[in-house]
């Protein structure tokens, strides 16, 4: 699975948890500040993606997963 | 009216009988019910003593965006979908706060349970699949106050947001509490009412348990019996009911379209037993008595009462009494939970709506299935079909589990 499969999947779990168009979720967007999602939808957007992925994104590493981006890039260096 | 008199501006519902007021009051004073067969798989796992209930007519979710719709229990999708109703109604503005300065906005929203299908949901979810599969929102879902707190949001209400919680009474719990807020001229607008959503197994066990749901599951329509003698407990329902309500002095300065007036609100507690009415109504009568007197209505000018009777056999003995000890036997009666089933913490808000359109329309909707009055009930109910009569004041009855009761006068403005 490269980073770009990982993107498109992630991005639909962002879009059904919170109704951002996956479109609009590329690598350089800040969850926060710029797809407006809170802490709420954050855990279980990181709740999904673990299913998805198999991996395991424990809340210390999800605090540090401020962009799409970052995310791609943790969830991709941790795939079994 | 004075300037400082509660104006009732806008109203909204979602019912078992329509997804909004219009459809509601049409089915209301048409005769219609909103009982049916429930068809949630859960009946016959359970083998519920009762399988029937007054679900509502329009999904919430087909009136709310997805996202939004999934962050929000079914009680609080109600509450919104009301909201939204009543507020569009009032003719304010599409944005609050250019109709309304935000700190003089509070929003006022009861339910008797809250999020009780978030509850269930989310226990299963714990217990088949572990603590990481339990929603991050379960806690704002199926908080009491949640309703209230989301409604308070979107209207960026920053003038108070609260949530009476007293069982059957909270809905007008609700509404009397909006009226002290602005007799006390701490907001100028309250959004205000009730909401509920809670047909789940465990609410249909415990009522059944309790022996406080009829069991005529094989005639659903004709269950919901009040003041008749056949009558056995009510029909669990769901819904919510809303007002928009302003100072006087606001609403007159806007050029706002008035329905009535909200003149006075009552309430008093039982001190009697946890669930069982007192059984002469003295509470029930105290309520009533104090709303006429803080509303400045005299007892022969109410036309009408829009009672509470649900259909069990002590509470609509105690109400009839109540209501022929405070008010007398001249108004004319009706029982709306025949048509919708009982919204619990919405009750007192839907009921009341009825109870300002009696007023507007002159007209009181008929009681169902009142075939055979029980002796005892000696008051003016209608039934077989809504009866015109010249009203100038009405009094909207509610009362809940824990001995609470609420009495709401309202009269033309």
């Amino acid at each position: 699975m490269n980073n770009e499969d990982i993107l498109t999947d992630l991005a639909a779990i962002v879009e059904e948890v919170a109704g951002v168009d996956a479109a609009d979720v590329t690598a350089d967007k800040s969850f926060v500040d710029d797809l407006d999602i809170d802490s709420l939808s954050m855990v279980e957007i990181a709740v999904q993606a673990e299913d998805k992925f198999g991996v395991k994104i424990p809340d210390d590493q999800l605090a540090n997963l401020k962009t799409v981006g970052d995310a791609v890039k943790y969830i991709g260096a941790n795939l079994k | 009216m004075s300037t400082a008199d509660v104006l009732v501006t806008g109203l909204g519902a979602t019912t078992p009988l329509g997804g909004d007021v219009a459809s509601t009051w049409d089915a209301l004073v048409d005769g219609r019910s909103g009982v049916a067969r429930l068809t949630a798989d859960w009946l016959d796992r359970f083998d519920l003593p009762v399988t029937i209930g007054a679900q509502l007519a329009v999904e919430p979710t087909e009136k709310l965006e997805r996202v939004q719709a999934r962050r929000l229990d079914r009680s609080e999708q109600v509450a919104l979908v009301a909201a939204r109703e009543a507020w569009a109604d009032s003719g304010m503005p599409d944005d609050p706060a250019d109709g309304v300065d935000p700190e003089r906005l509070a929003v006022i929203i009861g339910t008797g349970i809250g999020g009780a299908i978030t509850l269930l949901r989310q226990d299963d979810l714990l217990e088949e699949h572990g603590m990481r599969k339990v929603s991050p929102l379960t806690i704002p879902m199926l908080m009491p106050n949640g309703p209230a707190a989301h409604v308070g949001l979107a209207f960026g209400a920053l003038g108070g947001v609260h949530a009476p919680v007293s069982a059957c009474a909270s809905g007008a719990e609700a509404l009397a509490w909006a009226w002290r807020m602005l007799r006390n001229d701490e907001v100028d607008v309250v959004i205000a009412g009730g909401a509920e959503a809670c047909i789940c197994p465990i609410t249909m066990a415990g009522f059944a348990q309790m022996r406080a749901m009829s069991t005529r599951n094989d005639d659903p329509e004709r269950a919901s019996r009040p003041f008749d003698m056949g009558r056995d407990g009510f029909v669990l329902g769901e819904g919510a009911g809303i007002m928009v309500l302003e100072r006087a002095e606001f609403a007159t300065a806007r050029g706002a379209r008035v329905y009535g007036r909200l003149a006075g609100a009552g309430t008093s507690s039982d001190s009697h037993h946890i669930t069982a009415p007192d059984p002469a109504g003295t509470g029930a009568a105290r309520a009533i008595r104090a709303a006429l007197r803080i509303g400045g209505i005299d007892a022969a000018d109410v036309g009408h009462v829009n009672a509470h009777a649900t259909a069990t056999s002590v509470g609509d003995l105690a109400e009839a009494a109540a209501i022929h000890a405070s008010v007398g036997d001249h108004p004319v009666v009706t029982a709306p939970k025949s048509s919708l089933g009982h919204l619990l913490g919405a009750a007192g808000a839907v009921e009341s709506i009825a109870c300002v359109l009696a007023i507007r329309d002159d007209v009181v909707p008929p009681t169902l299935n009142l075939d055979n009055v029980d002796p005892a009930v000696q008051l003016d109910i209608v039934t077989g079909a809504a009866r015109k009569v010249q009203l100038s004041a009405a009094v909207n009855d509610s009362f809940g589990f824990g001995g609470h009761n609420v009495a709401l006068v309202f009269a033309e403005a």
